[in-house]
């Protein structure tokens, strides 16, 4: 019955979801008041029925309702209660529903902040949401129906794919897709702003919260999936360029751009074509990202079974929706005039760069994710990109990027005379570059080019975004949220780049083959070998190695590494073993059965990695900071009142 | 020219890349199995028709056969069915049954309503068979040529589609060339 219920509500969110755009687009065209005042009702019913749906799919899980396709396909008995609750976005049908369940909740907090925006202006937003909805919940109703009955039922369920029975699968895709859904907030305000005409820096200062909050949670999104995959699948490594992977990467580089870009446009009134340009760009691949995992095109870890129907229809979503943004971009954008100009040195300048920069990095990542999809299109045959097109590419746009963000740092709105801050800026880089040498040279020597260039890089950044910060400080002024926020978000860059460069340059790895009681010396460590015992999990059996890791003759730590062989889907994955020291990140998965007792162990040092995601968490916090700034919610009052008072006929 | 219009038409370029992709896909989907060029795993299994006769792989040996993982508890084999009946009317190869983890009354239940497709359906009850056929979920289907080895392994349900373009080729240019 549940699963019924289930179906049935999101029949209705379907319905809900059409009225919202309606009423939300129509409303505000023919100007009906009753109309827009429906938008609401819409989408709080809308929330109530997604929610619900998701209750019963969750109670088919929790119940082990196994005549539920879906879950008998993703479960087990014998799966703990947890699992059973994640596995809800464990394959296609679940994870998209949670996708519509986030964009409920996304389009709930907008209702609820809207109160704040004109009502025209708010109805437009809403009824782009609704449009967005409406498209994935027919997309899931059409062709991935989480709650399609199994007659008769399964004995039993195929069990959740081992892979993603961790616990970063329960944190993982939440996050990722409240960002990934984030930017269709931004998308919504461009659309409503086009359609609206006023496309003046309001729209600009309204989106800029939600976009920095979508473009926080992608943040740790993707460095949650790092770690996840550097911590439970061992790949031993924090970044693939996987073509799943870069799906998530590029709408982060754009929002990146956005949310630099938005800024200029809410403090100048500059950039305005083009913000409106990168809110569309970042929420269309975005949605590239849903058609490449789902639509079989490429090969990737995270495949989801491939379907080309569901291809077919996300494509033919992916036209109407982004094909319709550009169409109305194409037509509104040509009436937008800038309102001032700046000068080279002034910080417009260096967003500018920023935002080119960013945005060819984005493009470079697409072409490389793209060309074997293009290759095998043309008849080329198959084309397989990897790191040593990514890597050098990647950097050859970030090394300007990183550098113009410490000089831009400095520089002043409008006015392009950096020479107040020459002294400043020259003083940072020296001090930055002798620290940096002197770290790469001094602390761990052998790092070459890319360990200095990067400390130096790193140090820089990191001074010069203090230098603000200090100013106010010894003149005595506050510091508001927003740039404290940037500061600690531009001192997770320079961290990042830091912990990049020195994991690229210092890395040891190294393959060992062990008897019990043998030992092995890498790097300054030395792994002893104790042996292997069975273990027991209670969907799972395998065989653990205890290995002691010693550091100049004492001991550092035990590492447990295990090979896992699940019942069910008879799938064997590997257990890395990981524990810190002094900053170094060692790892140990255990390898195969050589015989006679000897085993062959995969042994990694990774200095500072561990800094990598603190620095993405970092990021992220900035962001949050940041979109909690008072001016935006009391800018927002005035403005409302402002508007209000416009629309008030003249006495 | 409108500049803006740039990105609608870079836009729309990617969507006809896009598009072909998906008409290229369903040869990507394949998993591609570690028994394929290699013989083929040994079996000796209970018919189901039957139980008291055995099925064994080698005396499948000599001929081409096509070998589908299947139980009546898996949604996707009933989809597949008619295919595997339309395969099987075609006359060109046996289908021999692996009845994966299923209820013997139940699959015959089943086969007496929707149609027998198969020369012979061995019964893997215990899924030790199935393991060693590399069987990641229901359905699957081998092609194994006359010497025993694997050439090729389809995941999921067989579509007329996968028949026409994977299969047949495979078994009629050898036919031929013989």
């Amino acid at each position: 019955m549940l699963p019924e219920l289930g179906h049935f509500a999101l029949i209705l969110a379907l319905l809900l979801a059409a009225l919202q755009a309606f009423f939300g687009i129509a409303g505000a065209s023919a100007s009906r008041e009753r109309w827009m005042a429906a938008v609401i009702p819409a989408v709080a019913g809308q929330a109530v029925m997604v929610g619900t749906a998701v209750a019963c799919l969750i109670a088919a899980f929790v119940s082990d309702d196994f005549s539920v396709n879906y879950v008998a396909e993703n479960s087990n008995s014998a799966l703990p209660l947890f699992y059973r609750v994640t596995a809800l976005w464990g394959a296609h049908e679940g994870s998209l529903l949670l996708w519509i369940l986030l964009l409920a909740l996304w389009t709930v907090a907008v209702a609820i902040g809207s109160g704040r925006l004109p009502a025209r202006f708010a109805a437009r937003v809403l009824g782009v949401l609704g449009v967005v909805s409406f498209g994935f919940l027919l997309f899931t109703l059409a062709t991935s129906n989480p709650f399609v009955r199994l007659d008769p039922p399964a004995p039993d369920g195929r069990d959740l794919n081992p892979i993603l029975q961790d616990p970063g699968l329960a944190v993982h895709p939440p996050v990722l897709y409240t960002g990934y859904v984030g930017f269709a907030v931004a998308f919504a305000f461009a659309c409503a702003a086009m359609l609206e005409g006023r496309l003046d820096q309001q729209w600009a200062r309204w989106t800029r919260p939600w976009t920095t909050v979508a473009w926080s949670f992608l943040t740790c999104g993707i460095a949650l999936g790092s770690f996840w995959a550097y911590y439970e699948l061992g790949w031993g490594g924090f970044w693939f360029w996987d073509p799943v992977e870069n799906a998530s990467f590029m709408p982060w580089l754009v929002g990146t751009a956005l949310v630099h870009s938005l800024a200029v446009t809410d403090k100048r009134g500059l950039f305005k074509s083009w913000t409106l340009l990168l809110a569309i760009l970042a929420f269309s691949l975005s949605m590239l990202g849903t058609f490449l995992v789902r639509s079989g095109v490429l090969v990737s870890v995270h495949s989801f079974a491939a379907d080309p129907m569901r291809g077919i229809f996300i494509l033919a979503f992916l036209v109407v929706m982004i094909g319709g943004a550009l169409t109305l971009y194409a037509w509104r954008a040509p009436l937008l005039k800038s309102a001032a100009g700046f000068e080279l040195g002034a910080r417009e300048s260096f967003l500018l760069f920023n935002n080119v920069l960013l945005v060819i990095a984005a493009a470079t990542v697409f072409a490389g994710t793209l060309a074997p999809l293009i290759s095998d299109a043309l008849g080329l045959g198959t084309l397989s990109v990897g790191p040593p097109y990514f890597n050098p590419t990647f950097l050859v746009s970030m090394l300007p990027l990183l550098a113009l963000l410490s000089v831009g740092i400095h520089a002043n709105w409008k006015r392009g005379r950096l020479k107040d801050s020459e002294r400043t800026l020259l003083l940072s880089f020296v001090a930055a570059a002798v620290l940096g040498c002197g770290l790469a040279l001094g602390v761990w020597a052998g790092g070459g080019l890319l360990g200095a260039l990067g400390a130096t890089l790193g140090v820089w950044i990191a001074l010069s975004s203090l230098v603000d910060p200090i100013d106010r400080w010894r003149r005595g002024l506050s510091l508001p949220r927003a740039v404290l926020g940037m500061t600690v978000a531009h001192l997770g860059v320079a961290l990042m780049v830091v912990a990049l460069t020195t994991v690229q340059s210092f890395t040891v790895e190294r393959d060992v083959a062990l008897a019990a009681d043998g030992s092995a010396r890498v790097g300054d460590y030395e792994f002893r070998f104790a042996g292997v015992q069975p273990v027991e999990g209670p969907n799972y059996s395998g065989v653990g190695a205890t290995v002691v890791v010693m550091r100049h003759g004492s001991q550092v730590a035990v590492l447990r590494p295990q090979k896992r062989q699940y019942w069910v889907q008879r799938q064997v994955t590997s257990e890395t073993a990981i524990t810190m020291h002094r900053g170094n990140n060692l790892l140990l998965a255990l390898g195969d059965d050589l015989g006679a007792g000897r085993w062959s162990l995969r042994v990694q040092i990774r200095p500072l990695v561990s800094l990598v995601w603190l620095a993405a968490f970092i990021m992220a916090l900035g962001g949050a900071l940041a979109a909690s700034d008072r001016r935006y919610h009391v800018a927002q009052a005035a403005q409302r009142a402002a508007a209000d008072a416009l629309g008030e006929p003249a006495r | 020219m409108n500049r803006f219009l740039l990105p609608l038409g870079a836009f729309l370029l990617l969507a006809v890349v896009l598009a072909i992709g998906i008409k290229h896909s369903p040869e990507k989907g394949v998993i591609a199995s570690p028994l394929v060029g290699r013989p083929a795993p040994q079996f000796s299994l209970p018919a189901l028709s039957d139980p008291a006769r055995q099925v064994r792989s080698a005396d499948l040996k000599g001929h081409w056969y096509l070998f589908n993982v299947w139980g009546t508890w898996c949604a996707e084999c009933r989809a597949e069915h008619p295919v595997l009946l339309k395969v099987q009317r075609a006359g060109i190869v046996p289908l021999i049954g692996l009845d994966w983890k299923d209820d013997n009354a139940q699959a015959r239940e089943w086969l007496a309503q929707l149609g027998n497709p198969y020369e012979t359906v061995a019964v893997d009850a215990s899924g030790r068979a199935a393991i060693e056929w590399g069987v990641y979920g229901a359905p699957e289907t081998f092609l194994v040529n006359p010497q025993g080895i694997v050439v090729y392994k389809h995941v999921g349900a067989l579509t007329d589609d996968t028949w026409a373009r994977e299969i047949l080729p495979r078994v009629s240019a050898v036919a031929a060339g013989s």
